[in-house]
């Protein structure tokens, strides 16, 4: 029997994911002699037109990375979901829109001028911007468009399984790969991670007091952060009460606080609403002008909470009000 | 939700409200038996505690379609749970800054502390929330989803479209 076919494709991302994959290290051979990668841009010379001649489904299974926010991207999603029986939303970017998604904050006007224009870096005295389209002498020319609104792979494309993670734990990647080849698949739309949240098994669980009340909240270089207790008892902001585990408690155990890359388990909706629900009810105060005071050291609560959600989330991105006379 | 979305009648708020059982619910009942009358845009959530609502909730019901949430619950001090009150209000003060940032608008989502007998402050804050959701006018999220095929303008094309001889 021949071999199952494999694709890996990146849209709006690091790079992070694909050195996850590389991250298999000697596993990966296992997986090459396991499968056949038919098409991974990143590290393979495979073009458009190599996944344009395939039969619909002629790949077994297609690990995408990267959120979606340009014509390009959502025409190549589309296409790989026609060549390929299963779509994978690989990392925190395709699952959850990941930190590119906090584009969503802004509008593309704004996103073009700061790229272009506003970074210190940046000098264009002539105002001059990429156009998606240019009468050449030759002809018309023409780029890609990149969309107002930065998505999750799943708000474009039908979305089969999701792998969390910024970036994926390679053993999760692994353990998918397996999973696939002996047919165990979970219910269409699973999260092919624990189902557990990140405190539940944490190594610092144990000095977790029953009730955390935070009269300062903290950020990491204000303080020495004790290396055995608790982050979140600590003051820092540690998501860990709303994430799903299965990352190891990678950055717990680099004594920082959980910034949620993993995103919310099964029973969460909204990750970062959860989160902001769970870590706002600590404030230890009865007192209304004081718990305003307390959460103000919280400074920024949409790029704290929904770091890797905000596409993801209930509001998607910020909320621009019709115009006068518009609609 | 549809029932007041007429495109030709002037706009009305869809007010979503999530009221204690124990006060703003008995309250809001109180104004009814009292006939006074106040605007009729909220549809009324019952829920055993303030300290029940999750911001989720608030966010959901944006999402489905309300203008804008009334939450109601018991004066400090007087939840019946001791502390449910409390903790919403923790959780809505770092929820509004949040709006903040996502640039909706304060008068759209409210919170109040409303006993169990004052039925006239139902009524005065029902209308109140009525007229500032009429003045900002609709809230219109964007949709979920994308539509792929007008994003895309139709066929998938080539990226960069070969010069034109
Ligand atoms: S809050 Fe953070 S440090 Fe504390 S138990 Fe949970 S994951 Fe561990
Ligand atoms: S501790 Fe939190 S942020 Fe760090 S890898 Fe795990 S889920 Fe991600
Ligand atoms: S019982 Fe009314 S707010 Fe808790």
């Amino acid at each position: 029997m021949s071999k199952p076919k494999v694709g890996f494709y990146w849209c709006a991302a690091c790079g992070g994911c694909e050195e996850s994959v590389v991250d298999l290290a000697a596993g990966i051979l296992d997986v090459v002699n396991a499968v056949d990668i038919v098409f991974w841009p990143v590290a393979l010379d495979f073009k458009r037109e190599d996944v344009e001649k395939m039969q619909d489904n002629e790949m077994a299974v297609c690990f995408i990375n990267g959120a979606i926010r340009s014509s390009e991207q959502g025409e190549m999603v589309a296409l790989l979901r026609k060549k390929a029986g299963l779509v994978i939303a690989f990392g925190s970017c395709s699952h959850l829109g990941g930190i590119p998604g906090l584009a969503n904050l802004y509008n593309k006007e704004q996103v073009m001028k700061t790229a272009y224009k506003d970074t210190v870096t940046t000098v264009n005295e002539s105002n001059t911007y990429p156009v998606e389209s240019y009468k050449a002498p030759e002809g018309n020319l023409t780029l890609p468009s990149l969309w107002n609104t930065v998505k999750t792979l799943d708000q474009v494309i039908d979305v089969d399984y999701y792998i969390p993670g910024c970036p994926p734990p390679s053993s999760l990647l692994a353990d998918a790969v397996n999973t696939i080849l002996q047919g165990k698949l979970p219910a269409k739309g699973s999260v092919l991670a624990p189902d557990t949240a990140l405190c539940h098994e944490c190594p610092r669980k144990a000095s977790k007091p029953e009730k955390v009340a935070i009269k300062e909240f903290k950020r990491p270089h204000e303080i020495i952060i004790d290396e055995e207790k608790c982050l979140l008892s600590q003051g820092l902001l540690c998501l860990g009460s709303a994430t799903r585990s299965g990352c190891g408690w990678v950055c717990i155990n680099g004594n920082m606080p959980c910034t949620g890359c993993m995103g919310p388990i099964s029973r969460v909706h909204d990750h970062g609403t959860k989160a902001l629900s769970a870590i706002a009810s600590l404030t230890a105060s009865n007192d209304e002008a004081e718990i305003a005071a307390i959460l103000d050291k919280i400074v920024d609560p949409a790029g704290t909470f929904f770091r890797y959600s905000l596409p993801a989330s209930l509001l998607h991105r910020k909320y621009e009000a019709p115009k006068e006379g518009g609609k | 939700m549809s029932d007041i979305k007429n495109e030709n009648k002037p706009f009305e708020p869809r007010i979503v409200a999530f009221f204690c059982n124990w006060c703003t619910y008995t309250a809001a009942d109180l104004a009814g038996t009292a006939r006074m009358t106040y605007a009729p845009n909220a549809r009324v959530v019952r829920i055993m505690c303030s300290g029940r609502l999750d911001p989720q909730f608030v966010l959901t019901a944006l999402r489905e379609g309300a203008d804008g949430v009334l939450i109601g619950g018991c004066h400090p001090g007087d939840c019946h749970y001791m502390e449910g009150n409390y903790k919403t209000y923790r959780r809505f003060v770092l929820l509004r800054r949040l709006l903040e940032t996502m640039g909706i608008e304060k008068e759209r989502v409210r919170m109040e502390w409303i006993a169990a007998s004052e039925g006239d402050r139902v009524q005065k804050v029902m209308n109140e929330m009525a007229g500032d959701l009429r003045r900002l006018g609709p809230l219109h999220l964007e949709p979920e989803a994308i539509d792929l095929h007008a994003a895309l303008h139709g066929e998938i094309k080539p990226m960069i479209q070969e010069v034109a001889r």
